[in-house]
């Protein structure tokens, strides 16, 4: 089990983003969080695959602490991490980043396997670089891809939908089904996408740097705007008090 | 393997090239020499370079060119002149070692002229490298390209360590339709110093150029990259210069363009700094220490 216990992190204007969170990710699990922009999601993500360090609190991994281990260290001790943003390379191609991620040279069936599994032909993709004639959504799918080729025990994905056709997001769903039926990864997914929230074992909404509420789909998503207020938001969009 | 052998090996000579038309220099005069029935080869009446005469329409030979220079005192001064025939497709492989332990310059200065046929193509490719004690080993090359109608040169370049002191000039003169296109891939260290120069002249009607460098600065090393590209009908242009700078590694890039016609289109492109920190922590979670995620983006960045 992946286990945040009592969290904090401020930013460094001394503003807290993240509140004594604690949450936890069951091996084989699907636990999605989501909330509103800048509600400390993705800063959550960081915590956990060492880009930020805590301020207070402890992160387990199968009961080990790993609080203080750096980037390389938690990825090396089972923790993967799917950026929001993916990061290009010049001069670097798909086939090198995938074989980084495998920790050595990847055979084709399985190159071919990963990225079909991310909707990429193995055979357009493998050879080109990672710079910006890939499109957003081009970079996204190799970025789940380099995740996918690590084969960790607890993934973390931030926002793995964004930049994604909705053609290409129903195969998204199924990777992450596919994932909890045939490996015991837990998988912590940061998402707005209500697709993704409805396969999770497990909904965490987070809101303002804290846990507001957690639960079962069933029991999170009839009621997930409950209480949220939009009055904050630009004109012609949704108001609460409409 | 003796001193000569091991440069020579990593500049790119191995035994197979000895069966085709090769010309080797060491330490400034010809050691060997070959020609074949397409590539005639001869030395100039100086002993100062040779002539490659490569016959119209040869396809797919490759030419090796080695020079090394393996003790300090050694001047070399080379001229090398290559005229390929209209429509032959060839590859001339070049490269320069210099070695040299004790104190003392070690120079090799090669100047290369390449003219290049009527729809001829020709890849040259070239690489430099330096070793040994010495802080005073430098390779100064000067290279001419000479392209008719539908020529094509492709220029593939890298001096990657241990020359102290480069000076690179490359020139290329198109003609209507012909296409000069150069990779080229630098690293310096300590206190190397590297100039490295690119001017093209697109002369004729839908000529087109492609100058990319790309390179990295560590230690206290200096590079200075400027291109220029000059429009003077309806043609296109680019020239890029992308550098990576480690430790107190310095970069200077003037890219030029001068567009002396409406219908010229040029670009350019030039972006240094030190690698991007998003790089580093992808590499790093995917289970690479920080230095070898460095050493991983800068073998790509140069590959």
């Amino acid at each position: 089990m992946l286990e945040l216990k009592n969290i904090s992190f401020k930013a460094d204007d001394g503003k807290d983003i993240v509140k004594n969170i604690s949450l936890t990710v069951p091996e084989g699990q699907i636990v999605a969080v989501t909330g509103p922009n800048g509600g400390g999601k993705s800063t959550i993500a960081k915590l956990i695959s060492g880009i930020y360090t805590a301020c207070e609190g402890q992160i387990l991994l199968d009961g080990k602490d790993i609080t203080a281990l750096d980037i390389t260290e938690r990825a090396n001790a089972g923790i993967g991490y799917g950026f929001q943003r993916p990061v290009t390379f010049k001069g670097f191609k798909v086939r090198d980043l995938l074989n980084i991620a495998n920790g050595g040279e990847m055979a084709n069936d399985d190159l071919k396997e990963i990225m079909g599994t991310v909707g990429l032909c193995m055979y357009d993709y493998i050879d080109r670089e990672i710079n910006s004639n890939l499109s957003g959504g081009e970079q996204k799918r190799i970025e789940i891809a380099s995740v996918l080729a690590r084969k960790r025990k607890y993934n973390v994905f931030d926002e793995p939908e964004a930049g994604i056709d909705i053609w290409s997001f129903r195969r998204l769903i199924s990777v992450f089904e596919t994932l909890r039926k045939t490996s015991s990864a837990g998988q912590l997914i940061i998402s707005h996408q209500r697709g993704i929230l409805d396969i999770a074992d497990k909904i965490i909404v987070v809101s303002g740097g804290v846990v507001t509420r957690e639960g079962a789909p069933s029991e999170i998503l009839p009621t997930l705007f409950d209480g949220e207020d939009f009055r904050n938001c630009p004109v012609g969009k949704r108001c609460a008090d409409e | 393997m003796n001193k000569l052998d091991e440069l020579l090996s990593a500049i790119g000579w191995t035994d197979d090239a000895k069966n085709g038309a090769f010309s080797l220099r060491e330490n400034g005069s010809c050691a060997a020499l070959n020609s074949t029935e397409n590539i005639q080869i001869t030395r100039l009446p100086d002993g100062k370079g040779i002539e490659m005469h490569i016959k119209e329409g040869t396809k797919g030979e490759t030419a090796y060119i080695p020079a090394c220079v393996t003790k300090s005192g050694v001047h070399d001064n080379v001229v090398n002149d290559f005229y390929i025939g209209e429509g032959a497709e060839v590859t001339i492989v070049a490269g320069c070692g210099v070695h040299s332990e004790e104190k003392g310059e070690a120079l090799h200065h090669g100047v290369h002229r390449f003219f290049v046929g009527k729809n001829a193509s020709v890849t040259y490719r070239e690489k430099h490298i330096g070793t040994g004690a010495s802080e005073d080993k430098k390779i100064n090359t000067v290279s001419e390209f000479f392209l008719a109608e539908g020529a094509t040169a492709v220029v593939d370049s890298e001096q990657l360590g241990g020359v102290d002191d480069a000076q690179r000039d490359t020139t290329a003169t198109l003609e209507k339709d012909a296409v000069f296109t150069v990779r080229e891939r630098l690293l310096t260290n300590g206190s190397n110093t590297v100039d490295t120069n690119f001017v093209v002249y697109l002369n004729g009607e839908n000529s087109k150029t492609d100058v990319v460098s790309r390179s990295v600065a560590r230690g206290n090393s200096t590079q200075r990259y400027t291109s220029r590209i000059e429009g003077n009908t309806i043609c296109t242009g680019h020239t890029e210069c992308d550098a990576i700078l480690a430790e107190n590694g310095s970069v200077d890039a003037v890219p030029g363009l001068l567009a002396r016609c409406a219908d010229a289109e040029l670009i350019h492109e030039a972006a240094i700094g030190k690698i991007a920190g998003e790089q580093l922590m992808k590499l790093c979670s995917l289970g690479l220490t920080r230095e070898e995620a460095e050493q991983k983006i800068i073998e790509g960045f140069l590959k």
